[in-house]
């Protein structure tokens, strides 16, 4: 979801048809290139051959893999003397382009999650092995990447993406080429598909709590829906104005408004806020504004005056590393509903943040929620293929169902049979030092939702993986599943 | 809104002002102490000390309404302590141990002391709990601050008192507002304080009609948002004439607020244009007048806000005295430093491409990538912080607009550059030169220009506008490597709307675009406005190919 990729959207940069023109064939050659290198046979799940194949891949692997693998010092001596071979993990995160802002940190959590896998002796009496590719920000560059890791690379499973488009890029590759992918980002859900895990929040596990507070804590009657112009917050807000509806709120109560990516210019929009809270009902901006455009929203709203006690904003795409960029004090009290934050006390995340800045020597580096997710899907993936014995992906696909591993923020977040985890919702607000002070929680957690109560067309709608239903868009009315995936 | 807290403003007093309004605070704060005793001598002995354990009770449950109640009751509970306890509230400085049902509050050095005596404490703030606030407290808490200093010596903090209290309407408020106006000599708090009263009044079912109607006429003089909003919420649940006068008020001050919405969107746009202005003007030279396309102008812009960063970091660590100044290092410094990266690029890339734009459109493009990710490689993929100096935080009212202090700095600065520009090109003997090579390059050669030279500075010269521009931008858009981006095509656009080769043409086209981009927007959305202004400019340059101001002559020709 949170996206922020101005370069790809015309209008604000009509230099992604350039790219696209000029560009992408190139970078589709080159990954083509490196993808016959090796020795090429078609995989088909269930064949015999693939067993062979793996046996002659695990062999070659056994030899390049000790000779690169010492070299790059990411097996200790440890894993000559094993000699088992590695356990690879893609890890398929933009470190280029304009996603590079958030996707790095990504990166990094998933070599520290590995590397600290291999001090503890590995998964299977074997050393995982990190397999970082570049993406580049570029969506269907997103695709060949995977199919790369997968096909070339091998690896037993992958975690990355963060925009929705990207997700959706290589979602037919991990289902063609069957392998799994852990998607850490929240998202705008009406998806489910059997080889991807969703472990960031979907709709109900961020938005719809987030309005409830609003509503029921600082009363609010009047409603800013204001959101990038592309599918999460779209998708978002058609999900809350239906909520927003159910609860009795009038359609003159609700404003919609949307801006293009990197939208820099927020005066008159501020403006049309402050004139939209001055109708004597209290007014909450609900922001799923993508994180470049934020900087000058925040910045405007402090120069306009607009204090978090007359109108707060409650923010999908703001943590503390977006926070990191700007001076908090005029934005103190703005509210951020996420499932982790950096502020929540207890002795795991304590631990966490202290291994996380010794990793990156940076005392003053700050965590956030999609690092939990990817601790969160990292630690159920060692469980599962633990629990199955073998990295198949079959295997662990039945494995991960019900899995639960402690979370970040005191509890224990579970697998479900729709692939989504079950997590508390946070709302916080913005304090002076760029960190949130938790206001609220939920009580418990919260089962992700994939298919929305709140939509036509979504709300009949469920998800489970487990045989013998195995369907993704089971219509609950009919009694039918609408195909493999989607 | 009628003035926005300027705390910035604070800094900029120098040294020796300091201890003056230190002073100043202290009185402020010994008066403000002595109202309370004032109040508390009213409350009996018993009542008092209920007050205050029932404050104290409920600062330390941590639970957010407590909190809130205890507040509304600090006023009146008689604790010598108040103040310094709603300053270290607000200030997050308030704290407390649970099991032993004490409460402490910490000052500006984090001495502790206890809240309930106001001796100091042998305590560790680190063994204790902070008492939380959340929007609701901190409207209390804004309330009771206004409350508290309505009687402070300091004007300004009268005036942010009596704002407070304008917008919490806070009825057990009347008294201290009363004494206050009582008291007030300057003109504008007094206004401000005879409309917080109006707006209590007004709200009050209590109070008689008549009274309520002169209450809202004062509302209606008021005549800005803030003012809408109370004399709709009393409309809402008035009756009879009490709701025709609130709601006639509020649709006469809506009406006035429609016009000045026109002003307010032609100085939107003057401040956009002016942003426009200044990322197009390096563009000006470098494509305008030079005819090279330069799809890196973007990232000199961002070169230029990086080298801000690196300025106000430098002087936060090694002089923090200069961190107020520091935009008057950095406007130079990016300039001489993207002009030496451009000069570098023309040099070494842009030379051997002249006449072939478009090598020249791929190889910038990809230099402008190249740039991107070497800073994003040095400096970090995320967003950097730049810090707005004191004179540029804030703004001010001009009738019913509000002009913030940063964008009127940055239209100023945009118009400066462009003169200065037009002065070097008009005035001075290397503009004279830049015009003969770029009318005719081998007659200007043929008269002993070195054109070579003339190129390569040409080009600085265009980089570093460029680099001055990101040091203006980075005061209100992300400093990030992917700033230049958002602002190349609407450069581009600029500069070919207003004219090629013509300055006063991308001053036009820059105000001109901003202008009917601000008018579109309420209209038609952000999105669709600039689709809209996207269509409009495609189809003017069907009808005048050359922009704007068209350069005419044998010069064009060639």
């Amino acid at each position: 979801m949170p996206n922020r990729p101005h370069l790809w959207n015309w209008p604000t940069n009509p230099i992604s048809t350039l790219w696209h023109a000029c560009c992408t064939p190139l970078g589709t050659s080159l990954a083509d290139g490196l993808q016959h290198t090796g020795p090429v046979l078609p995989v088909q799940p269930g064949n015999i051959l693939e067993d062979a194949m793996s046996l002659t891949r695990r062999f070659m692997l056994r030899t390049a893999g000790a000779a690169l693998g010492g070299a790059l010092a990411f097996a200790s001596p440890a894993a000559f003397a094993q000699g088992a071979g590695t356990i690879k993990v893609g890890i398929l995160h933009s470190l280029s382009g304009t996603m590079a802002i958030s996707e790095t940190t990504l990166k990094d959590v998933m070599l520290m999650l590995i590397e600290e896998q291999n001090k503890k002796g590995g998964l299977l009496g074997k050393k995982l092995e990190p397999v970082v590719v570049d993406p580049a920000s570029n969506w269907p560059l997103f695709a060949e990447k995977a199919r790369e890791l997968i096909s070339k690379d091998k690896v037993s499973a992958t975690f990355g993406c963060w925009t929705s488009v990207s997700r959706k890029s290589v979602l037919p590759v991990f289902e063609e080429l069957n392998s799994i992918l852990f998607y850490p980002v929240q998202y705008e859900g009406e998806e489910s598909s059997k080889n991807i895990f969703y472990t960031g929040a979907a709709p109900n596990q961020q938005a719809i709590p987030a309005v409830d507070y609003l509503m029921e804590n600082e009363k609010v009657q009047r409603w800013v829906l204001a959101g990038t112009d592309y599918v999460y917050p779209r998708t978002t807000n058609k999900i809350l104005e239906a909520y927003l509806k159910s609860k009795g709120v009038k359609p003159e109560d609700i404003m919609i408004n949307y801006t293009p990516f990197g939208h820099s210019d927020w005066q008159t929009i501020v403006a049309d806020i402050k004139k939209f809270g001055s109708a004597g009902k209290k007014t909450a901006v609900v922001s799923t504004i993508n994180g470049d455009a934020n900087v000058p929203f925040y910045k405007e709203l402090g120069n306009a005056g607009v204090k978090a006690t007359d109108i707060p904003v409650v923010a999908f795409s703001v943590g503390e590393e977006e926070l990191a960029g700007i001076d908090t004090k005029p934005l103190i009290g703005h509210l951020a509903a996420w499932n982790y934050f950096q502020s929540v006390e207890n002795a795991d995340n304590k631990a966490f943040i202290a291994k996380w800045r010794a990793f990156t020597k940076n005392e003053k580096r700050v965590t956030n929620d999609p690092m939990e997710a990817h601790v969160i899907g990292f630690n159920m993936w060692v469980k599962a293929v633990e629990k199955a014995g073998t990295t198949d992906t079959d295997a662990v696909l039945d494995a991960m169902i019900g899995v639960a591993v402690p979370n970040l923020t005191g509890g224990y977040s579970t697998m479900m049979p729709n692939h989504h985890i079950t997590k508390p919702v946070l709302i916080g607000e913005v304090q002076g030092d760029g960190q949130f002070n938790t206001v609220w929680q939920t009580s418990g957690l919260v089962v992700g939702d994939e298919w929305s109560d709140y939509l036509e067309g979504s709300k009949d709608l469920i998800s489970d993986w487990r045989k013998p239903l195995s369907c993704g868009n089971f219509n609950v009315k009919t009694g039918k599943c609408g195909g493999a995936s989607k | 809104m009628t003035s926005i807290p300027r705390p910035a403003r604070a800094c900029a007093i120098p040294l020796a002002g300091q201890a003056a309004k230190r002073l100043i605070e202290t009185l402020s704060f010994a008066a403000a102490a002595l109202s309370l005793v004032m109040l508390a001598l009213f409350a009996t002995p018993q009542a008092r000390a209920q007050g205050e354990s029932s404050v104290i009770i409920g600062l330390i449950s941590d639970k957010f309404p407590d909190t809130e109640r205890a507040l509304n009751e600090l006023p009146a509970s008689g604790l010598p302590t108040a103040p310094q306890i709603v300053e270290a509230l607000a200030a997050n400085r308030l704290y407390f141990n649970g099991p032993a049902r004490k409460l402490y509050f910490a000052d500006e050095a984090g001495k502790m002391f206890d809240a309930a005596t106001g001796e100091p404490a042998d305590v560790m703030a680190s063994a204790l709990k902070k008492v939380r606030i959340n929007n609701a407290v901190r409207r209390s808490l804004d309330a009771a601050r206004g409350a508290l200093t309505l009687m402070s010596p300091d004007p300004d903090k009268r005036k942010a008192a009596a704002d407070s209290v304008f917008k919490s309407r806070d009825a057990t408020a009347l008294p201290l507002l009363e004494a206050a106006l009582a008291k007030e000599t300057l003109a504008s708090t007094r206004k401000i304080l005879e409309e917080a009263r109006a707006a209590i009044i007004a709200g009050d079912s209590g109070a008689s009609d008549v009274q309520r109607l002169e209450a809202i006429e004062i509302l209606k003089s008021r005549g800005d948002q803030d003012a809408v909003s109370v004399l709709t919420t009393i409309a809402s649940w008035s009756e009879g004439r009490v709701k025709a006068a609130a709601d006639s008020a509020s649709s006469v001050i809506q009406a006035k607020l429609a016009l000045w919405r026109n002003v307010q969107n032609i100085w939107y746009g003057l401040s956009l244009g002016s942003v426009l202005l200044l990322a197009a003007i390096g563009l000006a030279i470098t494509f305008g007048v030079m005819g090279i396309i330069n799809m890196a102008h973007g990232e000199m812009v961002m070169l230029g806000a990086y080298t801000t960063f690196a300025v106000q970091e430098w002087a936060r660590t090694s002089h923090p005295g200069l961190l107020n100044y520091s935009l008057f290092i950095a406007i130079p410094l990016a300039f001489l430093v993207t002009a030496a990266v451009g000069i570098l690029i023309e040099r070494v890339v842009i030379r051997f491409l002249y006449g072939r734009p478009l090598e020249t459109l791929l190889a910038t493009f990809g230099i402008s990538l190249i740039l991107q990710q070497a800073v994003r490689t040095i400096f970090g993929a995320n967003n950097r912080e730049v810090s707005a100096p004191s004179f540029m935080a804030g703004s001010f009212d001009f009738g019913s607009l509000q002009i913030g202090y940063g964008r009127m700095w940055i239209i100023v600065f945009a118009l400066a550059v462009f003169f200065a520009l037009q002065f070097v090109l008009r005035a001075t003997s290397f503009g004279l030169r830049m015009r003969a090579v770029t009318q005719n390059r081998r007659m200007a050669s043929s008269m002993g220009i070195d054109t070579n030279r003339i190129d390569a500075l040409a080009f600085g010269l265009g980089s570093g506008i460029a680099g001055m521009a990101g040091v203006a931008l980075s005061q209100i858009d992300n400093v990030s490597p992917n700033l230049g981006q958002s602002y190349i095509i609407d450069s581009f656009m600029v500069v070919v709307f207003g004219g090629v080769g013509n300055l006063w043409g991308t001053l036009l086209g820059a105000l001109t675009l901003g202008v009917a981009n601000k008018f579109l927007e309420p209209i038609a959305g952000a999105v669709l406005g600039k689709i809209l202004l996207l269509v409009f400019i495609i189809l003017f340059i069907q009808k005048r190919p050359r922009g704007l101001f068209a350069l005419k002559g044998r010069a064009v020709e060639a």
